[in-house]
């Protein structure tokens, strides 16, 4: 009895899977094929880079601010506070950059997919789109996975630089180092990473290949959930919060191994 | 997907509504004062009207073919249904809820496919085609749902026009000459409506959008989901109004899924009888009313 079940659990997970991962790999393949909609790709960058910019640099500059506080703390103790930029610089861009931006994207943007692909689904209005002779997933999950592959990396962006600028705040008004010192270390240490084809810093390298993989978590679990949204407005709320949950966690997990992954092939 | 495959697909797409674009010239010229006063006109005379009798001395040939067909998923949802529809005819399917009677256009549409048996549209076996060539059967066909189903992003102009927009290579100026002609038909104002969204329009205004943009891309077919279910009987009169009118001044072949057997009896060229997954009957308004069957008597016991 326990063990029918069980494998019933295990047969839906495996199916699941395999339903996640031809939707990702049909909403990938056709990027490439015709027609295109132009216009809904915009429209996605629009609503899920432009309309995020507010909620990245609030969480960037705060985190970079807290992140220099606390740092200038550990850093007293060994009297290395003028290396606070390094140490922000690093963190920011390698870490927490890349997951604070898709964490954030995750709950706005992935919860918003789920919630409008939900809505469709259950007003029939995806069966409408199907009867018109439209593929829903070219027309909806292709813009929107396409949008957020190149926008959160926009984003992560934004939010390094904005992380740094608040530990530049910290460093100047509250551990009184010269703005001009604070951003020599932060180079220094971007720099030092060493370089892939000679001009490219491994960091940013690191830094943008993360949030290139979490852009494409986020979308594509939000379209995944929306789309398999049953059940009414019960069950565009229920795909909504499974859409941040999983996200958020296959965004931690999924860090933890890009970061291996990339540290063997960038660290001598 | 090849490029090959692609290609085809295109061409595919492109020649196709200007075929159809050939044949429908008649329908498309029409005049939309003149509509709107012959709605008026004809509003007037179906109340005397007696039910039934509205498709004799059309052409014979089966439009819609649905042959043994047998579904289920976790459980069975239909079992042996069949039944036929000529050209001009309006089938409608009729039974309690929750009987799978929306599943049938589903398998119309090919959004599901039969687990045994055939669906044949045209003469053309839909059952086995790939996910391409679906989409271009669907073509043929015009789906109003049963809450409308009107994308809520784009105005009632936009909605319209999705369908041309998408299969054919008209100009702006035709689409929206189209477009305008299409919701004059269902008896709307386009200047008042077109720029509007979904979720500014009444209920039964959206049914009538809904309608328009099934037809905008002149089908041979038109689907209806539960067209007159949640309307106030004068709007519920006008929709079963409007379905006659699509049947006779354009021919077009329907299936129309409803429980509101008084506008099945309206609107039916012949009625199918969905009871415990099966066509519990399938002939004229007439000959079910003079049916002796317990079920059905007990079924038309309301009416």
């Amino acid at each position: 009895m326990i063990l029918e079940r069980f494998n019933d659990a295990a047969k839906r997970g495996v199916y699941s899977l395999q339903e996640f991962f031809v939707l990702a790999g049909k909403a990938i393949g056709f990027i490439f094929v015709k027609p295109f909609y132009a216009s809904d790709l915009f429209q996605q960058m629009d609503a899920i880079g432009v309309g995020s910019i507010g909620i990245v640099l609030l969480t960037g500059f705060f985190t970079g601010m807290v992140l220099a506080l606390q740092s200038a703390v550990q850093l007293a103790t060994f009297g290395a506070t003028d290396y606070i930029g390094r140490l922000i610089a690093g963190s920011m861009v390698r870490e927490l950059g890349p997951v604070l931006a898709g964490l954030m994207v995750a709950g706005r943007v992935g919860s918003g997919i789920a919630a409008q692909l939900g809505s469709m689904r259950v007003t029939e209005q995806i069966d409408a789109l199907n009867t018109l002779g439209t593929d829903p997933i070219k027309k909806l999950v292709t813009p929107r996975v396409l949008a957020s592959l190149i926008m959160v990396p926009v984003l992560t962006v934004i939010n390094d630089f904005v992380g740094i600028l608040g530990g530049n705040v910290i460093a100047k008004f509250y551990l009184g180092k010269p703005s001009a010192l604070y951003w020599k270390t932060v180079f220094e240490q971007l720099l030092s990473s060493g370089f892939t084809l000679h001009f490219i810093p491994n960091d940013f390298i690191q830094g943008l290949s993360k949030p290139f993989v979490f852009g494409g978590i986020i979308s594509l679990v939000g379209c995944y959930y929306g789309l398999k949204t049953s059940g009414g407005t019960e069950g565009v709320g229920i795909a909504t919060t499974r859409t941040v949950v999983t996200a958020s966690i296959l965004i931690l997990v999924v860090d933890y191994f890009l970061t291996q992954i990339l540290l063997a092939v960038f660290q001598p | 997907m090849t490029d090959e495959e692609d290609r085809r697909r295109q061409q595919g797409e492109r020649r196709h509504p200007s075929e159809k674009d050939e044949t429908s010239m008649p329908r498309r010229a029409r005049d939309s004062s003149r509509v709107r006063a012959a709605i008026r006109d004809e509003l007037e005379e179906l109340a005397e009207e007696a039910p039934g009798s509205k498709t004799e001395a059309r052409p014979i040939q089966k439009v819609i073919a649905v042959e043994n067909v047998y579904l289920a998923f976790e459980e069975p949802i239909l079992e042996n249904v069949s039944f036929t529809a000529r050209a001009g005819e309006t089938i409608v399917v009729v039974g309690e809820s929750g009987t799978g009677k929306s599943t049938i256009l589903k398998l119309l549409l090919r959004l599901l496919i039969p687990d045994q048996g055939r669906v044949v549209i045209d003469g053309e076996d839909i059952t086995h085609l790939t996910f391409d060539d679906a989409l271009k059967v669907r073509q043929k066909m015009g789906m109003v749902f049963q809450g409308a189903a009107l994308f809520d992003s784009m105005t009632v102009y936009e909605n319209v026009a999705y369908p041309l927009r998408e299969h054919t290579t008209l100009p702006e100026d035709e689409i929206e000459q189209r477009v305008r002609e299409k919701l004059s038909f269902v008896d709307l104002e386009p200047d008042r409506v077109m720029e509007q969204l979904p979720s500014e329009l009444s209920g039964g205004m959206k049914k009538r959008v809904g309608i328009a943009r099934g037809l905008a891309n002149n089908p041979e077919i038109m689907l209806y989901d539960e067209p007159t279910s949640g309307l106030d009987p004068l709007t519920t009169a006008t929709i079963t109004y409007l379905i006659l009118k699509l049947q006779r001044e354009l021919g077009v072949t329907s299936v129309v899924v409803s429980h509101d057997i008084r506008s099945a009896f309206r609107m039916a060229s012949k009625i199918a009888l969905l009871a415990n997954r099966r066509i519990g009957f399938f002939g004229s308004p007439e000959e079910m009313t003079a049916s002796d069957d317990p079920y059905i008597r007990e079924f038309l016991g309301g009416f």
